[in-house]
């Protein structure tokens, strides 16, 4: 369905600053999510100054930079948490200025977070079984007597949260309350806890921050076949530069709240300022 | 052992999700309500009954209600003894105002004003967490007691004060007032209690108590999750003061027979609190658990020197009863703080593993 003119133009379009080659891979039309001229401060602080860009249906789209850059800000403007002063977020081509989470949430956005923030006092099957919430809507009364239409949907999205849980192979802690389970495992759990959503943008917080090289790679792979076989739309804040140039279809660099690079993974890495931001410079 | 799931496979999600998936558990529960509908009113005494087991379904009904609020939705309440008294004040106002209601629907019905003016105290919970939200439920609780006295109408200005239970029958049989049996009035408030803690557990199994349980854990997540914080707050107040209601009505119309504010005081708030802790927070069985721990083994003890022959004063016995409640209380929240029902699937566990506790996964 795509045509290559329409490619063309999309590339052509694409707001890279530093002056490399075009990026060849970019093969998705449709723009899911369009971030345009957005800035946040608190008090005088500015978390984000004038960001634009955009995440495309279908692709892996990944949001660097140093410490402090405004990276978990911006995931955070996006799913609704902070309203920023200035700029339009579009989401499937509608504009929202303030946004609640629950209603981000509604709408298909999806997160995990940078430190986990699982439910700590219940097992694996609720916290991802908590993903399907929104999914659910038999009322009170059916919750009260708990047989027929109330147990089916509970059994009919079990099925789906199985689905999950071999998908992430962590069939085998099912049952076990989330708080006692290993780093790793956490994490895994919280990405399962964000697929029972089956959100169309997915965002990321650090899904690897603090693991070894193993769990890097499953985590790796789970977020490949996540994009690949489910189609879902990934946003992803990495540090690890291997991880985000293998993964990303097209990469986000911010520096001081400011964007400073766009493009391929390719093309970010080659651009002057980047190696400036994460090198720093002799000013 | 005895208690093991061994060669009970699930072969289906609804099996799995049952609400006592193994046997034992099943036999279990079989057993105590056995006891509890057949045993006990056929073989105890008035006294059992009337004095040991109807208070303590009482609290245990209140400590279920206090449980959901503070064990499932994290919501930290002092307000739990007002929450009883808007129950047991509707319910008077409802008999008294429509003789001809049926006893049973009118102390089902109290809770419903509970519920409401749970709500509205429950309000400030969009605001504030922790122990300042347990600030404004001690709002609630002085504010409720105060109205208890000062609005004539809610006891229609009786010289006294109090709250004075009607003789209500169902089927020419004394439900409530002073000629009910104590046998009438426990069974009664046994099908109550055993239906509303049946409720209880459905409802916190299913979606509604997952919210609550998502909002205690993590309110940031569970809002990314798509849950409404003022829904599932809300909603939980509502739930939880329906329950304290309905045990406040059972208290005055089953167990004393006529109250004043006195009875719903901050120091039964506190008691009420006191056996959700000891219990086990989040835990239904522990409501029980907490609820016998406070009420009934302290009646035990009282009764003890005298059932072995020791001939002790009574103000003796009472302050070793205190003394050594208090040791218990100490020792069992050093030995498990999370409370008996915890204590309890403690032992089941080592009882599935046993002889071999290494094998266990």
């Amino acid at each position: 369905m795509t045509d290559i003119s329409q490619t063309a133009d999309a590339v052509e379009s694409l707001d890279t600053q530093s002056d490399v080659d075009a990026p060849e891979t970019l093969r998705y039309t449709e723009e899911l999510l369009r971030v345009d001229n957005v800035s946040l401060s608190f008090g005088g602080v500015n978390a984000i100054t004038d960001i634009s860009f955009n995440i495309m249906k279908g692709e892996v789209r990944a949001i660097i930079g140093p410490n402090g850059a405004g990276k978990t800000s911006m995931l955070n403007v996006i799913n609704g948490f902070y309203h920023p002063q200035k700029g339009v977020i579009s989401f499937r081509g509608k504009p929202r200025r303030r946004m609640k989470p629950y209603k981000a949430a509604a709408s298909g956005i999806a997160r995990t977070f940078q430190n986990v923030a699982l439910f700590k006092g219940m097992s694996t099957l609720d916290n991802i079984m908590s993903g399907r919430s929104l999914k659910m809507h038999r009322g009170f009364l059916w919750q009260v007597i708990n047989i027929g239409p109330a147990r089916n949907e509970e059994i009919e999205h079990r099925k789906r949260v199985e689905e999950i849980i071999d998908f992430l192979e962590i069939a085998h802690i099912r049952k076990q309350p989330v708080g006692k389970l290993p780093y790793g495992l956490q994490k895994r759990v919280e990405l399962g806890r964000a697929m029972a959503m089956e959100p169309e943008l997915l965002l990321l917080d650090e899904p690897m921050a603090g693991m070894n090289l193993e769990e890097k790679e499953d985590m790796s792979r789970f977020i490949i076949d996540l994009n690949t076989e489910f189609g879902t739309t990934i946003a992803l804040i990495e540090h690890d530069m291997g991880v985000v140039m293998d993964l990303a279809d097209r990469v986000v660099v911010l520096d001081y709240g400011k964007k400073i690079a766009d493009g391929t993974p390719k093309a970010v890495q080659s651009s002057q300022e980047v190696i400036d931001a994460y090198l720093g410079v002799a000013r | 052992m005895l208690y093991r799931e061994a060669g009970q496979f699930k072969t289906s999600y609804a099996a799995d999700q049952a609400m006592l998936p193994i046997l034992q558990d099943r036999i279990g529960i079989l057993v105590i309500l056995l006891v509890a509908f057949v045993g006990i009113p056929v073989f105890a005494t008035d006294f059992f009954m009337g004095s040991i087991m109807i208070p303590f379904l009482v609290f245990a009904l209140a400590a279920v209600g206090l449980n959901i609020l503070t064990g499932y939705a994290g919501q930290l309440s002092l307000g739990t003894g007002a929450f009883m008294g808007v129950g047991a004040y509707s319910c008077y106002k409802i008999t008294t105002l429509f003789p001809d209601t049926n006893i049973i629907i009118a102390i089902l019905l109290s809770g419903v004003f509970s519920a409401i003016i749970g709500v509205i105290f429950g309000l400030p919970s969009l605001r504030i967490k922790g122990l300042y939200l347990a600030i404004t439920t001690l709002a609630a609780q002085f504010f409720l007691e105060w109205c208890f006295i000062r609005i004539g109408w809610l006891y229609n200005y009786n010289d006294s004060g109090a709250i004075e239970v009607p003789q209500r029958k169902i089927f020419d049989i004394a439900v409530t007032g002073a000629s009910a049996t104590p046998m009438v009035r426990y069974l009664v408030i046994v099908s109550i209690v055993a239906v509303l803690s049946l409720v209880a557990a459905n409802v916190l199994r299913g979606r509604i108590g997952r919210s609550w349980m998502m909002i205690r854990d993590m309110d940031i997540a569970a809002e990314l999750m798509g849950i409404r914080p003022l829904y599932a707050k809300l909603s939980a107040f509502a739930f939880s003061s329906y329950y304290c209601g309905v045990a406040g009505a059972l208290m005055v119309f089953m167990w004393l027979g006529s109250a004043e504010v006195e009875a719903f005081d901050i120091n039964h708030s506190f008691l009420v609190l006191f056996m959700v802790i000891i219990g086990g927070m989040g835990s239904i069985l522990g409501c029980f658990l907490g609820a016998a721990f406070i009420w009934v083994l302290p009646i035990v003890m009282r009764g003890l020197p005298s059932l072995m022959g020791l001939d002790i004063l009574a103000a003796t016995t009472e302050h070793i009863t205190n003394i050594v409640i208090g040791v218990l209380i100490i020792f069992f929240l050093i030995v498990e703080p999370h409370g008996l029902a915890r204590l309890w699937q403690i032992g089941k566990e080592k009882l599935r593993s046993w002889p071999f506790p290494y094998a266990s996964s």
